[in-house]
């Protein structure tokens, strides 16, 4: 148990993928051996283009019990979703 | 491939009135197939529960790798040894999703591997059986695996997240071997009579240790109240197998193979196949550690983890030489 792999995070951009997205995580020694394996685990049936490893030790994460106050939709804000402005037709499409 | 029986809670499923606050929030997640994610609060038994489930689960597809692996310098044709080496590398790839799923519950995933090795967790009891011929290794991939697709789709509605996931990634991969096994049988069971022969031979063998995949009968299954209670099971073994057999013996048929057992008969008022109990005595045995091949298959394993700890090690090694190094240069 001394000497055990760190976890790695991985993210993967996929072949038409707008962004990088988690896909799993792995154990390896190092940052260049995570690359590999990712590469070998979750690529080989081209998911992908770019990879990322992150060590997972270094990845802080939101608390469940915080979902209220961080994420509430703040429904009463609603200059938020400016959906209904009327703009006069002779302006043209904005 | 997966847990076969798996010790729940020890005190019995709790009403809504014994349940604590947090045990009555958790209980109507589940109700509303809310899934439970590794930050959420959960009941200590169902985090032993899915621990000990996911990883016997990870642990089958490793030692799984170990009766196909027999196969692979002795595979009849490279593109046939081609495909056995892809789906033997990925049964790999499945124990790393399901190990890191695992984690995700807060064991280590050398603590797993060091219970495997300690004879405290188990493997599915097929991967006790030996693969006796080439054809073993095309049922292995159509039956085992199919066995395990059927309970894996199930279990892609699991109630834990990060397992969901896990078993929705796997399945389109298990998929493919299903394919190709039975592909692979199909050649043999309309080639040469002696390839027929070993075709048939291979179904006769596996058929009972298949369909024992899916764990003792749900009157025998003790453990499966709570589990389904908590939707880690959503369906039950008995389902589960009557659906393996149902979509598997026209597969039996039309390659032209005897049934491997005289009681399968299709019985029009219930709309399903009947079939012979496995013998439950020998499944018991094999989950005991008495099956053809345990002393073997944990022998391998174990010597794999010893012989390669100088390696682990090394590269362990390597890499805080070169972080160090990483921190003087800057």
């Amino acid at each position: 148990m001394k000497n055990e792999w760190p976890l790695w995070e991985i993210f993967i951009r996929g072949q038409h993928g707008m962004s990088h997205r988690h896909v799993g995580s792995l154990h390896a020694p190092d940052a260049e051996m995570a690359v590999k394996n990712a590469r070998d685990v979750y690529t080989r049936r081209n998911e992908g283009v770019s990879i990322w490893v992150v060590e997972a030790k270094h990845i802080s994460a939101t608390a469940p019990g915080d979902k209220g106050p961080l994420f509430e939709p703040s429904e009463s804000k609603i200059y938020r979703h400016p959906t209904f402005f009327d703009i006069p037709e002779e302006v043209g499409s904005m | 491939m997966y847990a076969q029986l798996i010790k729940t809670a020890r005190s019995g499923i709790k009403s809504r009135e014994e349940m604590s606050e947090q045990e009555r929030e958790f209980q109507d997640k589940i109700d509303n197939d809310i899934k439970i994610e590794p930050r959420d609060w959960m009941p200590d038994d169902y985090r032993r529960t899915l621990i000990r489930q996911m990883g016997q689960h990870a642990h089958s597809e490793v030692v799984g790798q170990l009766p196909e692996g027999n196969w692979i310098t002795r595979a009849p044709t490279l593109e046939r040894k081609a495909i056995l080496l892809a789906k033997v590398q990925d049964e790999a790839g499945h124990g790393l999703y399901l190990y890191s799923a695992a984690e995700t519950l807060g064991e280590s995933r050398d603590e797993l591997v060091r219970l495997l090795h300690e004879g405290r967790m188990k493997y599915s009891s097929i991967f006790n059986y030996p693969t006796l011929n080439w054809a073993d290794i095309g049922a292995v991939g159509w039956l085992v695996d199919g066995a395990a697709i059927v309970n894996q789709v199930a279990l892609q509605r699991t109630s834990y997240g990060p397992y969901s996931r896990a078993m929705i990634r796997i399945c389109k991969e298990e998929s493919f071997h299903a394919r190709q096994g039975y592909h692979a049988i199909m050649n043999m069971a309309f080639g040469t009579p002696e390839q027929k022969r070993q075709a048939q031979s291979a179904v006769d063998r596996l058929w009972f240790p298949a369909i024992m995949m899916f764990g003792p009968t749900d009157a025998d299954s003790t453990n499966s109240d709570q589990s389904m209670a908590w939707k880690i099971k959503v369906k039950s073994n008995d389902e589960l197998r009557q659906q393996f057999v149902d979509q598997t013996v026209p597969q039996i048929e039309y390659l032209g193979l005897d049934l491997p057992d005289a009681g399968i008969k299709w019985n029009e008022e219930r709309g399903h196949y009947d079939f012979s109990d496995p013998d439950w005595s020998e499944f018991f045995d094999v989950i005991k550690g008495n099956g053809p091949c345990n002393v073997d298959r944990l022998k391998d394993r174990v010597a794999a983890w010893d012989d390669g700890e100088w390696v682990r090690d090394g590269l362990m090694a390597h890499a805080q030489k070169k972080a160090a190094a990483k921190v003087a240069a800057e």
